[in-house]
């Protein structure tokens, strides 16, 4: 009976595990589950069963009970103490378990870039998506940053937290067991789209993972300007402050942008062009439009220099102000093929790295 | 409301009390003689009226983001908007702020414990009534704030203020701190002096030892709003200079630590969570002791488990923080520590089931109530044992378990203790009993209701769902349907509370001055209490000694015997 | 404060419950004067504690950065005048002298005496003020105000007032170099360092990563992408600052400077003392922190003057009436505790701000 009980509870409290030091956890937690379950009826049993054998027979009752025995105290106080020290040091390894990467998870080091309200993941060889891909049974290392406030990394089904802090690099590991699409939260709470700062972590098999690397890797090579405009646009979390329908966000619109003359908070002013765009991304300070704050971080060194192009044959498309021709096809794609393949690619990548669908 | 009581001629201290003479509710008329009143029963009062004010506003704000969060389990609802967002981070920021700092601090010790401390003492008063008043004030000041902060662009930081996050936003975070601030005033003034009361105005035979749990509690407490609220008033300082003048202590764009601050705030907030609830442990002692008619078992232990649990409640702030990055030797004394608490916590548990141990239990609602808080505080204290394990925590942190887990200890716990409370000292307070089968039905409806809301959130935080989520994933939605259905049953529940004391004081009939048979010294005296607490000096013996008091049917109340009393103080002595 | 609910006449309640055997100023629910007298005394003790623990916040918030950022405190307290510190603290002191003198008349009910030792005790409090106003004015002379108008303010890793900045550094080098630093070398120094595309600001950063992330395969990571490294973890140039002092990294680059530095200059001090140059790059942007702690700490300190100064202001007015006597001084004592409080954490505070190298 307690078996049926405890295989139904398995997934009834907890998501299945699916990352090596789960086990661990759910041990303890099962633990802990039961010892308390235990606890509780005890303690209500007693209650319940000395409000039915001593209830009060008549207001006259004047009962004389015990008050006080030492022994009685320390006796009930050891049983309590050993468990708690029990449940401490495992919950303390299991923790060493999770804090300490084993040797070789930098191999596979992610870099997570958190800001409001969107996460980008940097690959060890510089390529970047929305969404975490991981090849399964190894060990994978994250470095999370934050550009504005905390946030928290959270696969519940890795069992795995991290606060993502402004200011500092804050590290956690995790070798997932199982292939398969498992969600990411944002835990702490960071402002208004807080809750819509949930992505996916994508487990392949090792091949699978190549193959994805080997497309993002493509992606920028192959991929039309514009459309690795539109990838940059989500990737890099612009959509989160810059529509593309000329309604004001955080910062300006992108529609129709191109080709005008902003002015600047200092006074100044510039007609936006191709090293204006570029200014902006890797220095946003340094002209910034009247009317806005200064909050956006620097793209400095983590956008490449295919997508800041591709950002800037984006504006182009969708402004009024410019009229000259758009780089519209991949630069090296003289064969269909490889476009096309791209296409697919980006088409994919932007389905899962862009908005996170919660209702479906 | 009513003069006075026939019966309290026929008590053991009946004949200093006829008909005609005044109690301090009517004891003078007009409003400034509430406003500028310096009695610390009347101080008590107009505590309950503006904190149950608050309470209203902060439940009504947790209703309503339970209503949004209901709303959002539709199959084909549309995707969230921005303002909706908006909407539910001012709630569920609202619903904590005002219910951690204007309700749960300051409840027990502010209403009950101006009310009842100096009663149960033997004092006429507390030491200082003018500073009294003056944390009444307080209290109205950082009430206005929070009003101010509601009129003027609302706070959507969440009642723990993070920063950096408090420094960034647009809303009204200055108004808000300055406003924490001043309750902060309002509950070091109110510690202080209880801490001076005790100390200096226990009458002749008051020994330390001779003190109700309930006092004891109390002056733990007291000790914690003495010495963690300057540090919470000093960080809301810091974050105010922060929004005002970019000074940068906290903010990393600006060289500071964010994480600094997360140690400050926590070095205050941790122990303010003993300030919540020791109170209301002190008042389940009373509770157990008086409908157990009997005294209470392991009086030491339960005083001593309050100050150990108030010392050692500052030792362990870093437990909320696992998560942040700091070292991992820092988790493991923090969590170390933090088992230590479960101690203290479990011997009074257990205590209060040894004193029911050959009692003779009447199940009257406020003992309903105490043994409420028993299974609302296991359930609370135990799922505390998940968090304090490093790795358990790791998984739970800020996810709905936690969200659980303190609303069982803090709400659950705390508020059935503080509703006992009000119920077992309403007829002193107010000298009107209440109608016993409403408030069961309540007690029933708060209890149910209050399971239904919380328990099943143990099980989505344990899924994985974070807190503080406008929005949420569709497989999430059966928690938060029921959860959002269970509190409607308690806010049912609590409504009807409400109903039950207005019609009490309505037209509820007379109070006897001892309807419970409690010896505590609030009950040597009329009910209400006249406005000097005590014509004559009360008698003062064991607190828990019950044995003296005779039931009376004919008041449906007890009355003192005192030759009795000496006798079997004389007997205790030997 | 405390002490408020006892000086009066009226008791307690202010009905007629007041015993008749009740001195005038002995509220009505207190059994003897020595009870309320001990009970006033307690309560300012406690409240005390909740004075000391305040400011334990901020010697807190002072310890951590000090203890982070070593060279910016040792570099931003060559602002702050000792003289003027040092006169404060006599001034104080002093005032603390006059006050337990008072108390002393009080107890002894000479009046005169007790008057003369009131009106001192208030004087020091204006002292302290005045000198503390001539302190700040200093200050704001050379902007260094607390928060976004401090001179060493920067925004998006950039100064946000240049020449503001030039005046400031000025000021201070010129201090902390004893007073005889050339304005060229300054200039020269200055400018260099004021460059926000000085290479400092970025090996830092990839050094500080190699250290932090990669404690076993570091060699592979940065090899294989500095530039992302730096990118992510430089993006606001601030963020590679949180780091322990000793990273050596830091060292690293501070070695850099000085070694630099001292091509260009010839020591003018007998002992070093920390120049602008000799700041790292991140150092540099976080000089506005000293400044904001210094007006945060002696700000409130400041404003417990005050009060201090208005409790003794009454304590004059009813002295003055003729409020205590050998009987009645309850009011005196509690208020000279406060004051004394006052003094002691100014004792604590002038040779952490200003002494402590």
């Amino acid at each position: 009976m307690l078996a049926i009980l405890a295989q139904a509870e398995k997934t009834f409290f907890l998501p299945p595990g699916r990352s090596t030091v789960a086990a661990s956890h759910d041990g303890l937690y099962q633990f802990v589950l039961w010892m308390s379950v235990i606890w509780l009826i005890l303690i209500a049993g007693v209650m319940i069963y000395f409000v039915i054998k001593y209830r009060r027979k008549s207001p006259h009752d004047k009962p004389v009970g015990p008050t006080h025995s030492t022994a009685i105290e320390l006796g009930w106080t050891l049983p309590p103490l050993i468990l708690v020290m029990i449940i401490f040091v495992w919950g303390f390894r299991g923790f060493m378990d999770m804090n300490q990467a084993p040797n070789g998870a930098t191999r596979n080091q992610v870099i997570v870039a958190a800001s409001k309200w969107n996460w980008s993941f940097t690959y060890a060889g510089g390529q970047n998506d929305g969404t975490l891909h991981v090849p399964v049974n190894t060990p994978i290392s994250l470095v999370l940053t934050s550009s504005d406030v905390i946030h928290s990394f959270y696969v519940p089904d890795f069992r795995v937290k991290k606060d993502v802090v402004p200011g500092r690099y804050n590290k956690t590991w995790f070798q997932a067991t199982e292939v398969g699409e498992y969600n990411l939260f944002c835990a702490e709470y960071c402002g208004q789209q807080h809750s819509t700062m949930v992505t996916k972590v994508v487990v392949q098999s090792q091949e699978d993972y190549d193959a994805y690397i080997r497309k993002l890797d493509e992606i920028i090579m192959t991929m039309p300007p514009v459309e690795l405009g539109k990838r940059a646009y989500k990737v890099y979390g612009c959509k989160q402050c810059h529509s593309l329908d000329g309604i004001a966000g955080t910062g300006p619109s992108w529609k129709d942008v191109f080709g005008k003359t902003q002015t600047f908070a200092d006074g100044s002013s510039r007609k936006v062009d191709e090293n204006y765009v570029r200014d902006s991304i890797l220095n946003p300070g340094k002209d910034l439009v009247a009317g806005y704050d200064n909050v956006m971080p620097t793209f400095q060194g983590q956008i490449k220099e295919q997508e800041i192009t591709g950002v800037i044959e984006l504006l182009k498309s969708i402004s009024a102000n410019y009229d000259g021709p758009i780089l519209d096809k991949a630069p090296a794609a003289p064969g269909d093929e490889a476009g096309a393949d791209a296409g697919d690619t980006s088409g994919g990548g932007n389905d899962e790295t862009g908005e996170t669908q919660l209702q479906e | 409301m009513s003069v006075i009581q026939d019966q309290v001629k026929v008590s053991g201290y009946g004949g200093q009390q006829g008909p005609g003479e005044t109690n301090y509710i009517n004891h003078s008329k007009g409003i400034m003689s509430w406003l500028l009143t310096l009695d610390h029963k009347r101080i008590g009062l107009m505590y309950m009226i503006a904190v149950l004010t608050a309470f209203l506003g902060g439940g009504l704000c947790a209703i309503a983001l339970r209503t949004m969060l209901y709303m959002r389990s539709a199959p084909d609802v549309a995707p969230i908007t921005t303002g909706t967002q908006d909407v539910y981070n001012q709630l569920f920021t609202l619903h904590g702020a005002i219910l951690v700092f204007m309700f749960i601090i300051p409840a027990v010790p502010a209403i009950l414990g101006n009310m009842i401390l100096p009663l149960m003492l033997g004092a006429k008063d507390v030491a200082f009534p003018r500073l009294n008043l003056l944390s009444w004030y307080c209290y109205m000041a950082g009430a206005t704030f929070f009003l101010f902060v509601l009129l003027s662009g609302g706070l959507d930081t969440g009642w723990t203020f993070y920063t950096p996050y408090s420094t960034s936003t647009s809303t009204s975070v200055a108004a808000a701190t300055m406003g924490a601030f001043i309750l902060g005033f309002s509950s070091i003034l109110t510690g202080l002096n209880f801490i001076a009361t005790i100390h200096m105005l226990r009458p002749a035979g008051m020994g330390w030892f001779r003190m109700p749990l309930f006092l004891w509690a109390l002056y733990a407490t007291s000790i914690i709003q003495v010495l963690a609220t300057p540090v919470l008033a000093i960080t809301l300082m810091l974050l105010a200079a922060e929004r005002i003048l970019h000074v940068g202590i906290f903010d990393p764009a600006l060289g500071g630590d964010p994480v600094l601050f997360q140690h400050f705030f926590w070095f205050y907030s941790h122990p303010a969570v003993y300030i919540m609830i020791l109170p209301g442990m002190g008042i389940i002692s009373e509770l157990m002791a008086t409908f157990c008619r009997r005294q209470v078992f392991g009086y030491s232990f339960i005083a001593f488990s309050s100050i150990a649990i108030a010392l050692l409640g500052f030792l362990v702030w870093g437990h909320h923080m696992y998560t942040s990055g700091q070292s991992a030797m820092t988790n493991a004394i923090f969590s170390l520590i933090t088992f230590s608490v479960a101690i203290p916590s479990a011997i009074k548990i257990f205590n209060w089931l040894a004193t029911m141990y050959k009692g003779s239990i009447s199940l009257a609602t406020p003992m309903l109530y105490a043994l409420a808080f028993i299974w609302l505080f296991t359930i609370g204290g135990l799922t505390g044992v998940f968090l304090g394990a490093l790795s358990l925590d790791i998984m739970a942190h800020d996810t709905y378990f936690v969200v659980a887990h303190f609303h069982y200890v803090m709400v659950g716990s705390m508020l059935t203790s503080f509703i006992g409370g009000m119920y077992y000292w309403w007829p002193k307070m107010f000298g009107k009993m209440y109608n016993e089968t409403v408030a069961k039905v309540a007690w029933f409806l708060i209890f149910f209701g209050f399971n239904l809301t919380f328990f099943i959130q143990f099980i989505a935080g344990s899924q994985g769902m974070p807190r503080r989520y406008a929005d949420y994933l569709p497989e999430f939605a059966i928690y938060h349907q029921i959860s959002t259905l269970g509190s409607y049953v308690l806010a049912i529940g609590l409504f009807l509370v409400l109903y039950n004391w207005i019609q009490s004081l309505v037209s509820g009939p007379k109070a006897p001055q001892n309807p419970w048979g409690g010896n505590t010294l609030e009950w040597h005296t009329s009910s209400p209490p006249p406005h000097e607490n005590f014509i004559e000096d009360p008698h003062v013996t064991e607190p828990y000694e019950m044995r003296a008091w005779d039931y009376d049917e004919s008041i449906d109340g007890y009355v003192y015997d005192k030759a009795k009393a000496i006798e079997l103080d004389k007997q205790s002595q030997h | 404060m405390s002490n408020e609910q006892k000086h009066t006449g009226d008791t307690g309640h202010g009905d007629n419950h007041h015993p008749p055997d009740h001195p005038a100023h002995l509220a009505h629910h207190f059994e003897t004067p020595e009870q309320q007298f001990e009970s006033g005394k307690l309560g300012m003790w406690v409240f005390l504690a909740t004075e000391v623990l305040m400011f334990g916040g901020l010697f807190c918030a002072y310890a951590i950065y000090r203890g982070n950022h070593q060279d910016v405190f040792l570099y931003g307290y060559g602002a702050l005048d000792k003289m003027w510190g040092a006169t404060n603290t006599v001034v104080l002191l002093a005032s603390s002298l006059t006050m337990a003198w008072g108390v002393r008349a009080a107890q002894k009910g000479q009046q005169k005496l007790l008057l003369t030792m009131l009106f001192l005790t208030f004087m020091g409090g204006v002292g302290f003020m005045c000198i503390k106003g001539v302190e700040y004015k200093a200050k704001w002379d050379h902007n260094l105000f607390p928060g976004t108008m401090n001179a060493f303010y920067y925004e998006a890793g950039q100064p946000k007032y240049p020449e503001k900045l030039e005046h400031a550094i000025e000021f201070i080098d010129g201090r902390n170099s004893g007073g005889n630093s050339g304005g060229e070398v300054q200039g020269g120094g200055g400018h260099g360092l004021l460059d926000a595309d000085v290479p400092y600001d970025e090996s830092p950063a990839i050094e500080h990563d190699a250290q932090q992330v990669g404690h076993d395969g570091a060699g592979h990571i940065v090899s294989a992408s500095p530039v992302i490294l730096t990118a992510s973890f430089g993006a606001p140039a601030d963020m590679s600052t949180i780091k322990p002092p000793a990273s050596p990294a830091d060292m690293g680059v501070n070695d850099a400077v000085i070694d630099h530095a001292g091509v260009l200059t010839t020591p003018s001090a007998e002992h070093t003392q920390v120049l602008w140059r000799d700041l790292s790059s991140a150092e540099q942007k976080k000089v506005h922190l000293f400044f904001g702690i210094y007006f945060m700490m002696t700000g409130l300190h400041g404003l417990h003057v005050l009060i201090g100064m208005i409790l003794i202001a009454w304590l004059f007015w009813k002295a003055k009436k003729g409020a205590f006597n050998k009987d009645y001084f309850a009011p005196v004592d509690i208020g000279g505790l406060y004051w004394h409080l006052v003094d002691l954490i100014w004792i604590f505070l002038f040779p952490l701000l200003y002494l402590i190298h």
